[in-house]
Protein backbone atom coordinates (compact mmCIF):
# COMPACT_ATOMS: atom_id res chain seq x y z
CA UNK A 1 0.00 0.00 0.00
CA UNK A 2 2.68 2.42 0.84
CA UNK A 3 4.48 1.92 -2.14
CA UNK A 4 1.02 3.78 -4.22
CA UNK A 5 1.55 6.32 -1.65
CA UNK A 6 0.50 9.86 -3.88
CA UNK A 7 2.95 12.94 -3.55
CA UNK A 8 2.21 16.09 -4.19
CA UNK A 9 3.96 19.17 -3.56
CA UNK A 10 3.52 21.78 -6.12
CA UNK A 11 3.89 25.80 -6.83
CA UNK A 12 1.95 26.97 -9.52
CA UNK A 13 1.26 31.17 -10.11
CA UNK A 14 -2.04 31.72 -11.12
CA UNK A 15 -4.24 34.41 -12.49
CA UNK A 16 -7.95 35.19 -10.61
CA UNK A 17 -10.33 37.67 -11.07
CA UNK A 18 -8.60 38.97 -8.18
CA UNK A 19 -5.25 39.00 -9.07
CA UNK A 20 -2.59 36.70 -9.31
CA UNK A 21 -2.37 33.80 -6.31
CA UNK A 22 0.36 31.37 -6.14
CA UNK A 23 -1.18 27.48 -5.38
CA UNK A 24 1.10 25.74 -3.05
CA UNK A 25 0.27 22.37 -2.29
CA UNK A 26 1.37 19.81 0.06
CA UNK A 27 0.48 16.76 1.16
CA UNK A 28 0.64 13.02 0.90
CA UNK A 29 -2.77 10.84 0.32
CA UNK A 30 -2.94 6.93 0.76
CA UNK A 31 -4.70 5.16 -1.95
CA UNK A 32 -7.88 3.99 -2.37
CA UNK A 33 -9.49 7.10 -0.70
CA UNK A 34 -11.87 9.08 -2.11
CA UNK A 35 -10.58 12.69 -1.75
CA UNK A 36 -12.73 15.74 -2.11
CA UNK A 37 -10.85 19.23 -2.75
CA UNK A 38 -12.88 21.51 -1.22
CA UNK A 39 -13.02 25.18 -1.23
CA UNK A 40 -14.28 28.20 -2.51
CA UNK A 41 -14.31 29.26 -6.22
CA UNK A 42 -11.46 30.74 -7.26
CA UNK A 43 -9.58 28.77 -4.46
CA UNK A 44 -7.63 26.24 -6.86
CA UNK A 45 -9.56 23.31 -7.31
CA UNK A 46 -9.84 22.88 -10.50
CA UNK A 47 -6.41 23.82 -10.98
CA UNK A 48 -5.03 21.07 -8.61
CA UNK A 49 -7.16 18.19 -10.44
CA UNK A 50 -5.92 19.83 -14.28
CA UNK A 51 -2.21 19.91 -12.82
CA UNK A 52 -2.93 16.19 -11.30
CA UNK A 53 -4.11 15.28 -14.98
CA UNK A 54 -1.11 16.86 -16.37
CA UNK A 55 -2.95 19.46 -18.46
CA UNK A 56 -1.51 22.27 -16.46
CA UNK A 57 2.39 22.23 -15.68
CA UNK A 58 2.96 23.28 -12.11
CA UNK A 59 5.88 26.02 -11.69
CA UNK A 60 8.05 23.36 -9.76
CA UNK A 61 7.91 20.86 -7.56
CA UNK A 62 7.13 17.07 -7.87
CA UNK A 63 4.35 14.67 -8.36
CA UNK A 64 4.49 11.30 -7.56
CA UNK A 65 2.17 8.51 -7.73
CA UNK A 66 3.83 5.28 -6.14
CA UNK A 67 6.74 4.56 -7.90
CA UNK A 68 5.84 6.23 -10.89
CA UNK A 69 7.30 9.95 -11.07
CA UNK A 70 4.55 12.40 -13.09
CA UNK A 71 6.32 15.34 -12.80
CA UNK A 72 9.71 16.57 -10.96
CA UNK A 73 10.61 20.28 -12.01
CA UNK A 74 14.06 19.74 -10.71
CA UNK A 75 15.09 16.29 -12.57
CA UNK A 76 12.63 18.01 -15.89
CA UNK A 77 10.72 15.14 -15.79
CA UNK A 78 6.49 16.11 -16.99
CA UNK A 79 4.64 12.71 -18.10
CA UNK A 80 2.28 13.70 -20.31
CA UNK A 81 -1.91 13.03 -19.38
CA UNK A 82 -1.68 10.20 -22.00
CA UNK A 83 0.80 7.98 -19.55
CA UNK A 84 -0.62 8.76 -16.20
CA UNK A 85 -2.92 6.95 -16.19
CA UNK A 86 -5.79 9.04 -15.22
CA UNK A 87 -9.24 9.72 -16.11
CA UNK A 88 -10.59 13.33 -15.97
CA UNK A 89 -14.14 14.04 -15.86
CA UNK A 90 -14.69 17.45 -17.06
CA UNK A 91 -17.28 19.92 -15.55
CA UNK A 92 -18.98 20.37 -19.21
CA UNK A 93 -18.74 16.66 -19.74
CA UNK A 94 -16.69 16.89 -22.77
CA UNK A 95 -18.57 13.47 -24.63
CA UNK A 96 -17.48 13.69 -27.55
CA UNK A 97 -20.43 14.93 -30.19
CA UNK A 98 -19.54 13.15 -33.40
CA UNK A 99 -19.86 9.52 -31.40
CA UNK A 100 -22.98 8.11 -29.89
CA UNK A 101 -22.37 7.13 -26.20
CA UNK A 102 -21.63 3.57 -26.28
CA UNK A 103 -18.80 5.12 -28.56
CA UNK A 104 -17.33 7.54 -26.32
CA UNK A 105 -17.19 4.72 -23.88
CA UNK A 106 -15.14 2.28 -26.64
CA UNK A 107 -13.19 5.44 -27.41
CA UNK A 108 -11.95 5.20 -23.84
CA UNK A 109 -11.16 1.53 -23.66
CA UNK A 110 -7.63 0.85 -23.56
CA UNK A 111 -8.49 -2.82 -25.33
CA UNK A 112 -11.77 -3.42 -27.24
CA UNK A 113 -14.18 -4.88 -25.07
CA UNK A 114 -17.77 -5.20 -26.11
CA UNK A 115 -18.59 -7.14 -22.68
CA UNK A 116 -17.24 -4.15 -20.38
CA UNK A 117 -19.05 -1.76 -22.40
CA UNK A 118 -22.27 -3.34 -22.27
CA UNK A 119 -21.42 -3.48 -18.32
CA UNK A 120 -20.95 0.15 -17.61
CA UNK A 121 -24.16 1.01 -19.90
CA UNK A 122 -25.90 -1.66 -17.82
CA UNK A 123 -24.57 0.05 -14.37
CA UNK A 124 -25.42 3.79 -15.65
CA UNK A 125 -28.71 2.63 -17.04
CA UNK A 126 -27.81 3.81 -20.65
CA UNK A 127 -28.44 0.52 -22.16
CA UNK A 128 -31.68 2.15 -24.24
CA UNK A 129 -29.61 4.81 -24.79
CA UNK A 130 -26.50 3.26 -26.06
CA UNK A 131 -26.93 4.67 -30.00
CA UNK A 132 -28.08 8.51 -29.24
CA UNK A 133 -25.42 10.73 -29.26
CA UNK A 134 -24.93 13.04 -26.86
CA UNK A 135 -26.71 16.21 -27.93
CA UNK A 136 -30.18 13.90 -27.28
CA UNK A 137 -29.07 13.31 -23.90
CA UNK A 138 -30.35 15.19 -20.87
CA UNK A 139 -28.22 16.65 -18.46
CA UNK A 140 -28.17 13.40 -16.41
CA UNK A 141 -27.80 11.33 -19.03
CA UNK A 142 -24.75 12.74 -20.44
CA UNK A 143 -23.54 12.87 -16.88
CA UNK A 144 -23.68 9.24 -16.28
CA UNK A 145 -22.03 8.78 -19.50
CA UNK A 146 -19.27 11.07 -18.78
CA UNK A 147 -18.41 8.46 -15.85
CA UNK A 148 -18.75 5.60 -17.89
CA UNK A 149 -16.45 6.64 -20.13
CA UNK A 150 -13.67 7.80 -17.62
CA UNK A 151 -13.96 4.47 -15.58
CA UNK A 152 -14.17 2.56 -19.42
CA UNK A 153 -10.60 3.71 -19.55
CA UNK A 154 -9.71 1.71 -16.37
CA UNK A 155 -7.74 4.51 -14.55
CA UNK A 156 -5.62 4.03 -11.29
CA UNK A 157 -6.57 7.82 -10.98
CA UNK A 158 -10.52 8.83 -11.07
CA UNK A 159 -10.78 12.81 -11.25
CA UNK A 160 -13.61 14.28 -10.92
CA UNK A 161 -14.42 17.78 -11.60
CA UNK A 162 -17.59 18.97 -9.67
CA UNK A 163 -19.26 16.54 -11.64
CA UNK A 164 -22.52 16.84 -10.06
CA UNK A 165 -23.33 21.05 -9.58
CA UNK A 166 -25.28 21.14 -12.92
CA UNK A 167 -27.97 18.61 -11.32
CA UNK A 168 -30.90 19.18 -9.93
CA UNK A 169 -31.27 17.68 -6.29
CA UNK A 170 -32.92 14.20 -6.82
CA UNK A 171 -30.27 13.33 -9.95
CA UNK A 172 -27.52 14.93 -8.14
CA UNK A 173 -28.34 12.23 -5.07
CA UNK A 174 -28.75 9.18 -7.22
CA UNK A 175 -25.30 10.09 -9.15
CA UNK A 176 -23.27 10.68 -5.33
CA UNK A 177 -24.53 6.82 -4.83
CA UNK A 178 -23.30 5.85 -7.95
CA UNK A 179 -20.09 7.71 -7.17
CA UNK A 180 -19.93 6.00 -3.93
CA UNK A 181 -20.86 2.39 -5.10
CA UNK A 182 -18.03 2.79 -7.66
CA UNK A 183 -15.43 3.69 -4.84
CA UNK A 184 -16.47 0.66 -3.06
CA UNK A 185 -16.32 -1.38 -5.86
CA UNK A 186 -13.44 -0.60 -7.83
CA UNK A 187 -11.11 0.30 -5.08
CA UNK A 188 -9.68 3.58 -7.21
CA UNK A 189 -8.14 6.63 -6.24
CA UNK A 190 -10.82 9.32 -6.79
CA UNK A 191 -9.96 12.96 -6.53
CA UNK A 192 -13.32 15.03 -6.72
CA UNK A 193 -13.49 18.85 -6.92
CA UNK A 194 -16.35 20.18 -4.80
CA UNK A 195 -17.68 23.44 -3.36
CA UNK A 196 -20.66 21.33 -1.57
CA UNK A 197 -19.93 20.48 1.76
CA UNK A 198 -23.09 18.13 1.43
CA UNK A 199 -21.58 16.05 -0.72
CA UNK A 200 -18.05 16.02 0.73
CA UNK A 201 -19.31 14.92 4.31
CA UNK A 202 -21.54 12.00 2.14
CA UNK A 203 -18.35 10.95 -0.29
CA UNK A 204 -14.87 11.48 1.20
CA UNK A 205 -13.01 9.67 2.99
CA UNK A 206 -10.09 12.65 2.91
CA UNK A 207 -10.41 16.39 2.74
CA UNK A 208 -8.18 19.07 1.12
CA UNK A 209 -9.46 22.23 2.40
CA UNK A 210 -7.96 25.16 -0.56
CA UNK A 211 -8.28 28.73 0.42
CA UNK A 212 -6.95 31.10 -1.58
CA UNK A 213 -4.72 28.33 -3.28
CA UNK A 214 -3.18 26.99 0.11
CA UNK A 215 -4.38 24.16 1.90
CA UNK A 216 -6.09 24.97 4.70
CA UNK A 217 -6.51 21.81 6.15
CA UNK A 218 -6.21 18.56 5.13
CA UNK A 219 -7.69 14.85 7.13
CA UNK A 220 -11.29 13.39 7.34
CA UNK A 221 -14.36 15.38 6.71
CA UNK A 222 -14.73 15.33 10.79
CA UNK A 223 -11.48 16.52 11.09
CA UNK A 224 -11.51 19.25 8.53
CA UNK A 225 -14.98 21.17 9.28
CA UNK A 226 -15.07 20.96 12.75
CA UNK A 227 -13.18 24.35 13.17
CA UNK A 228 -15.89 26.94 13.36
CA UNK A 229 -14.78 29.35 11.05
CA UNK A 230 -15.33 27.47 7.97
CA UNK A 231 -18.44 25.62 9.66
CA UNK A 232 -19.84 29.11 9.60
CA UNK A 233 -19.31 29.18 5.61
CA UNK A 234 -22.34 26.83 5.41
CA UNK A 235 -24.91 29.37 6.07
CA UNK A 236 -27.91 30.79 3.76
CA UNK A 237 -29.19 34.25 3.85
CA UNK A 238 -32.59 35.45 2.85
CA UNK A 239 -35.74 37.60 4.28
CA UNK A 240 -37.88 37.02 7.16
CA UNK A 241 -41.23 36.60 5.21
CA UNK A 242 -43.26 35.83 8.16
CA UNK A 243 -43.47 35.14 12.05
CA UNK A 244 -46.00 33.10 13.88
CA UNK A 245 -46.11 32.57 17.67
CA UNK A 246 -46.64 29.03 18.25
CA UNK A 247 -47.42 28.14 21.62
CA UNK A 248 -43.61 28.81 23.37
CA UNK A 249 -41.74 28.93 20.22
CA UNK A 250 -41.80 31.09 17.29
CA UNK A 251 -41.82 29.70 13.62
CA UNK A 252 -40.12 32.30 11.17
CA UNK A 253 -40.26 31.55 7.61
CA UNK A 254 -37.53 32.99 6.01
CA UNK A 255 -37.25 33.30 1.53
CA UNK A 256 -33.92 33.11 0.22
CA UNK A 257 -33.07 33.52 -3.20
CA UNK A 258 -36.00 34.46 -4.32
CA UNK A 259 -37.24 30.37 -4.58
CA UNK A 260 -36.07 28.90 -1.23
CA UNK A 261 -38.73 28.89 2.02
CA UNK A 262 -37.11 28.16 5.00
CA UNK A 263 -38.40 27.47 8.16
CA UNK A 264 -36.76 28.30 11.58
CA UNK A 265 -37.71 27.92 14.92
CA UNK A 266 -36.72 30.86 17.14
CA UNK A 267 -37.20 31.37 21.33
CA UNK A 268 -38.38 34.92 22.00
CA UNK A 269 -34.67 36.07 23.08
CA UNK A 270 -34.21 35.10 19.25
CA UNK A 271 -36.99 37.44 17.99
CA UNK A 272 -35.77 40.39 19.96
CA UNK A 273 -34.94 43.50 17.12
CA UNK A 274 -36.73 40.70 14.34
CA UNK A 275 -39.59 41.50 12.37
CA UNK A 276 -40.77 41.06 8.86
CA UNK A 277 -38.82 42.07 5.85
CA UNK A 278 -35.10 42.38 8.00
CA UNK A 279 -32.15 40.87 6.26
CA UNK A 280 -31.02 37.02 8.37
CA UNK A 281 -28.69 34.70 8.21
CA UNK A 282 -29.32 30.68 8.57
CA UNK A 283 -26.47 28.78 9.72
CA UNK A 284 -25.92 25.64 10.86
CA UNK A 285 -23.76 24.96 13.93
CA UNK A 286 -23.54 21.28 14.65
CA UNK A 287 -27.32 20.05 14.00
CA UNK A 288 -29.62 23.42 15.19
CA UNK A 289 -30.39 25.60 12.44
CA UNK A 290 -30.08 29.27 14.36
CA UNK A 291 -31.03 32.21 13.09
CA UNK A 292 -29.29 35.88 13.52
CA UNK A 293 -30.18 39.49 12.48
CA UNK A 294 -27.32 40.51 9.49
CA UNK A 295 -26.26 44.25 9.63
CA UNK B 1 -12.68 24.38 -81.12
CA UNK B 2 -14.96 22.11 -78.77
CA UNK B 3 -11.76 20.34 -78.09
CA UNK B 4 -9.73 23.49 -77.04
CA UNK B 5 -12.71 24.33 -74.56
CA UNK B 6 -13.19 20.63 -73.46
CA UNK B 7 -9.71 21.43 -73.04
CA UNK B 8 -9.46 24.77 -70.90
CA UNK B 9 -12.51 23.58 -68.62
CA UNK B 10 -10.49 20.31 -68.10
CA UNK B 11 -7.21 22.12 -66.96
CA UNK B 12 -9.35 24.86 -65.13
CA UNK B 13 -10.67 21.50 -62.61
CA UNK B 14 -7.23 20.20 -62.81
CA UNK B 15 -5.96 23.72 -61.41
CA UNK B 16 -8.82 23.46 -58.96
CA UNK B 17 -8.77 20.04 -57.98
CA UNK B 18 -4.84 20.06 -57.22
CA UNK B 19 -4.72 23.25 -55.06
CA UNK B 20 -7.74 21.74 -53.23
CA UNK B 21 -5.54 18.62 -52.51
CA UNK B 22 -2.57 19.82 -52.22
CA UNK B 23 -4.00 22.67 -49.66
CA UNK B 24 -6.18 20.21 -47.45
CA UNK B 25 -2.58 18.23 -47.23
CA UNK B 26 -0.45 21.31 -46.19
CA UNK B 27 -3.64 23.14 -44.83
CA UNK B 28 -5.12 20.08 -42.12
CA UNK B 29 -2.03 20.11 -39.74
CA UNK B 30 -1.30 23.68 -40.74
CA UNK B 31 -4.37 25.07 -39.12
CA UNK B 32 -4.18 22.28 -36.19
CA UNK B 33 -0.96 24.14 -35.25
CA UNK B 34 -1.76 27.31 -35.35
CA UNK B 35 -5.13 26.30 -33.84
CA UNK B 36 -3.22 26.06 -30.72
CA UNK B 37 0.19 27.59 -30.70
CA UNK B 38 1.08 29.37 -28.36
CA UNK B 39 4.56 31.46 -30.00
CA UNK B 40 4.40 34.86 -29.94
CA UNK B 41 4.60 35.56 -33.56
CA UNK B 42 1.41 34.37 -33.96
CA UNK B 43 -0.42 37.46 -35.25
CA UNK B 44 2.50 38.20 -38.17
CA UNK B 45 1.65 34.17 -39.12
CA UNK B 46 -2.01 34.96 -39.31
CA UNK B 47 -1.96 37.94 -40.81
CA UNK B 48 0.45 36.94 -43.82
CA UNK B 49 -1.62 33.54 -44.65
CA UNK B 50 -4.94 36.40 -44.97
CA UNK B 51 -2.13 38.28 -47.22
CA UNK B 52 -3.14 36.90 -50.12
CA UNK B 53 -7.12 37.83 -49.59
CA UNK B 54 -6.30 41.93 -49.26
CA UNK B 55 -3.60 42.09 -52.00
CA UNK B 56 -4.20 42.47 -55.61
CA UNK B 57 -3.19 39.42 -57.46
CA UNK B 58 -0.68 40.93 -59.58
CA UNK B 59 1.69 41.69 -56.10
CA UNK B 60 1.59 37.33 -55.42
CA UNK B 61 1.88 37.05 -59.09
CA UNK B 62 4.36 39.57 -59.18
CA UNK B 63 6.28 37.67 -56.60
CA UNK B 64 6.07 34.35 -57.89
CA UNK B 65 7.75 35.44 -61.14
CA UNK B 66 10.26 37.08 -59.24
CA UNK B 67 11.05 33.57 -56.99
CA UNK B 68 10.74 31.95 -60.30
CA UNK B 69 13.17 33.65 -62.33
CA UNK B 70 16.22 31.14 -63.03
CA UNK B 71 18.51 34.73 -62.21
CA UNK B 72 17.26 34.37 -58.67
CA UNK B 73 18.56 32.27 -55.93
CA UNK B 74 15.69 29.63 -55.65
CA UNK B 75 14.81 29.50 -59.47
CA UNK B 76 18.14 29.61 -60.42
CA UNK B 77 18.21 26.36 -57.63
CA UNK B 78 15.79 25.10 -59.69
CA UNK B 79 17.40 25.82 -63.10
CA UNK B 80 20.37 24.03 -62.14
CA UNK B 81 19.27 20.83 -59.98
CA UNK B 82 16.36 19.81 -61.69
CA UNK B 83 16.66 21.85 -64.40
CA UNK B 84 12.60 22.88 -64.07
CA UNK B 85 11.50 26.36 -64.66
CA UNK B 86 8.50 27.18 -62.81
CA UNK B 87 7.47 30.57 -64.47
CA UNK B 88 4.47 29.74 -67.27
CA UNK B 89 4.33 26.17 -66.61
CA UNK B 90 1.05 24.08 -65.08
CA UNK B 91 2.89 23.19 -61.72
CA UNK B 92 4.30 26.97 -61.19
CA UNK B 93 0.46 27.97 -61.91
CA UNK B 94 -0.15 25.40 -59.13
CA UNK B 95 1.54 26.65 -56.45
CA UNK B 96 1.38 30.55 -57.25
CA UNK B 97 -2.60 29.09 -56.99
CA UNK B 98 -1.92 27.26 -53.33
CA UNK B 99 -0.41 29.70 -52.27
CA UNK B 100 -3.25 32.47 -53.34
CA UNK B 101 -5.90 30.16 -52.34
CA UNK B 102 -4.19 29.17 -48.31
CA UNK B 103 -6.29 31.68 -46.33
CA UNK B 104 -9.69 29.97 -47.80
CA UNK B 105 -8.49 26.58 -46.57
CA UNK B 106 -6.78 27.72 -42.99
CA UNK B 107 -8.83 29.99 -41.97
CA UNK B 108 -12.48 27.95 -41.88
CA UNK B 109 -10.33 24.91 -40.26
CA UNK B 110 -8.44 27.08 -37.78
CA UNK B 111 -12.04 28.91 -36.41
CA UNK B 112 -13.55 25.54 -36.11
CA UNK B 113 -10.79 23.79 -34.41
CA UNK B 114 -10.79 27.24 -31.96
CA UNK B 115 -14.50 26.89 -31.76
CA UNK B 116 -14.56 23.27 -30.24
CA UNK B 117 -14.18 23.10 -26.49
CA UNK B 118 -10.85 22.35 -25.85
CA UNK B 119 -12.24 20.04 -22.94
CA UNK B 120 -12.69 17.93 -25.96
CA UNK B 121 -9.18 17.64 -26.70
CA UNK B 122 -8.18 17.12 -23.12
CA UNK B 123 -10.49 14.43 -22.51
CA UNK B 124 -8.84 12.32 -25.04
CA UNK B 125 -5.78 13.03 -23.91
CA UNK B 126 -6.50 12.11 -20.47
CA UNK B 127 -8.26 8.64 -22.07
CA UNK B 128 -4.62 8.10 -23.34
CA UNK B 129 -5.19 9.18 -26.95
CA UNK B 130 -1.96 10.15 -28.34
CA UNK B 131 -2.43 13.69 -30.46
CA UNK B 132 -2.91 11.88 -34.05
CA UNK B 133 -5.80 9.69 -32.88
CA UNK B 134 -7.25 12.67 -31.11
CA UNK B 135 -6.83 15.03 -34.29
CA UNK B 136 -8.56 12.41 -36.70
CA UNK B 137 -10.98 10.65 -34.45
CA UNK B 138 -12.49 13.81 -32.32
CA UNK B 139 -10.96 16.96 -33.73
CA UNK B 140 -11.83 16.36 -37.10
CA UNK B 141 -15.56 14.76 -37.18
CA UNK B 142 -16.03 17.41 -35.08
CA UNK B 143 -15.18 20.61 -37.65
CA UNK B 144 -17.07 18.61 -40.54
CA UNK B 145 -18.74 21.69 -41.59
CA UNK B 146 -15.50 23.73 -41.50
CA UNK B 147 -13.62 21.08 -43.57
CA UNK B 148 -16.50 21.37 -46.21
CA UNK B 149 -16.58 25.10 -46.10
CA UNK B 150 -12.75 24.85 -46.57
CA UNK B 151 -13.22 22.16 -49.40
CA UNK B 152 -15.46 24.34 -51.64
CA UNK B 153 -14.26 27.52 -50.75
CA UNK B 154 -11.08 26.61 -52.17
CA UNK B 155 -12.25 24.67 -55.04
CA UNK B 156 -14.30 27.38 -56.30
CA UNK B 157 -12.02 30.78 -55.37
CA UNK B 158 -9.08 28.68 -57.61
CA UNK B 159 -11.63 28.41 -60.59
CA UNK B 160 -12.38 32.03 -59.77
CA UNK B 161 -8.69 33.06 -60.28
CA UNK B 162 -7.53 35.60 -62.66
CA UNK B 163 -4.91 37.68 -62.02
CA UNK B 164 -2.31 35.15 -60.54
CA UNK B 165 -2.47 32.66 -63.04
CA UNK B 166 -2.44 35.31 -65.71
CA UNK B 167 1.17 36.49 -64.05
CA UNK B 168 2.36 33.70 -63.57
CA UNK B 169 1.34 31.03 -66.64
CA UNK B 170 0.12 33.33 -69.55
CA UNK B 171 -2.06 31.69 -71.56
CA UNK B 172 -0.30 28.71 -72.64
CA UNK B 173 -3.34 26.69 -74.29
CA UNK B 174 -3.24 22.81 -72.61
CA UNK B 175 -0.50 24.65 -69.62
CA UNK B 176 -1.65 27.49 -68.27
CA UNK B 177 -5.13 28.83 -70.09
CA UNK B 178 -7.86 28.45 -67.53
CA UNK B 179 -11.16 29.18 -68.01
CA UNK B 180 -11.33 32.65 -66.30
CA UNK B 181 -8.58 33.58 -68.90
CA UNK B 182 -9.69 32.13 -71.91
CA UNK B 183 -12.82 34.21 -71.30
CA UNK B 184 -11.07 37.34 -71.43
CA UNK B 185 -9.02 36.40 -74.37
CA UNK B 186 -12.34 35.40 -75.98
CA UNK B 187 -13.52 39.07 -75.39
CA UNK B 188 -10.97 40.51 -76.60
CA UNK B 189 -11.46 38.64 -79.82
CA UNK B 190 -14.87 39.31 -79.98
CA UNK B 191 -15.73 35.75 -79.63
CA UNK B 192 -18.85 36.32 -77.29
CA UNK B 193 -20.61 33.21 -78.11
CA UNK B 194 -17.00 30.99 -76.70
CA UNK B 195 -16.94 33.89 -73.91
CA UNK B 196 -20.64 33.05 -72.75
CA UNK B 197 -19.92 29.38 -72.38
CA UNK B 198 -17.09 29.70 -70.17
CA UNK B 199 -18.95 32.08 -68.63
CA UNK B 200 -21.88 30.15 -67.99
CA UNK B 201 -19.88 27.44 -66.99
CA UNK B 202 -17.98 28.76 -64.19
CA UNK B 203 -21.32 30.25 -62.78
CA UNK B 204 -23.24 27.20 -62.60
CA UNK B 205 -20.18 25.52 -60.78
CA UNK B 206 -19.62 28.04 -58.65
CA UNK B 207 -23.06 28.45 -57.82
CA UNK B 208 -23.48 24.82 -56.71
CA UNK B 209 -20.95 24.75 -54.34
CA UNK B 210 -21.82 27.69 -52.82
CA UNK B 211 -25.26 26.45 -52.44
CA UNK B 212 -23.62 23.04 -51.02
CA UNK B 213 -21.40 25.60 -48.41
CA UNK B 214 -24.62 26.94 -47.25
CA UNK B 215 -26.86 24.37 -46.79
CA UNK B 216 -24.55 22.45 -44.99
CA UNK B 217 -24.01 25.34 -42.85
CA UNK B 218 -27.78 25.13 -42.67
CA UNK B 219 -27.96 21.77 -41.68
CA UNK B 220 -25.45 21.83 -38.82
CA UNK B 221 -27.18 25.09 -37.46
CA UNK B 222 -29.04 22.99 -35.28
CA UNK B 223 -26.28 20.84 -34.15
CA UNK B 224 -25.28 21.44 -30.53
CA UNK B 225 -21.79 21.23 -29.68
CA UNK B 226 -22.31 19.30 -26.08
Amino acid sequence: MENDLIVIDIQKKMLTASGPMDLIVQTKILPGNLVAIFGESGAGKTTLLRILAGLTNPDKGIIRFGNSVWFDSAKRINMPPQQRNISLMFQDYALFPNMTIEKNIRFAQPESNQTEVNELLNLFGLLELRKRKPAGLSGGQKQRGALARALARKPKLLLLDEPLSALDAEMRNALQNQIAKIHRLLGITIFLVSHDLNEVFKLASHVISLENGVVRQTGTPEEVFSDNRISGKVQITGQVARIEKQDTINVVTVISGGTQIIKVIAFDSDLENLKVGDPVMVFSKAFNPIICKLQ
Amino acid sequence: MDNEFLQTILLTMKLAGSTTVVLIVIGLPFAYWLAYTKIRLKPLIEALVSMPMVLPPSVIGYYMLVLYSPRNGFGGWLDRVFNVRLAFSFEGVLIASVIFSLPFMVQPLHNGLRALPKSLLEASYTLGKSKTITFFRVLLPNIKPSVITAVALTFSHSIGEFGVVLMVGGNMPGETRVASIAIYDEVQALNFQAANRYALILFLVSLALLTTIYSVNKKYDSWKMI
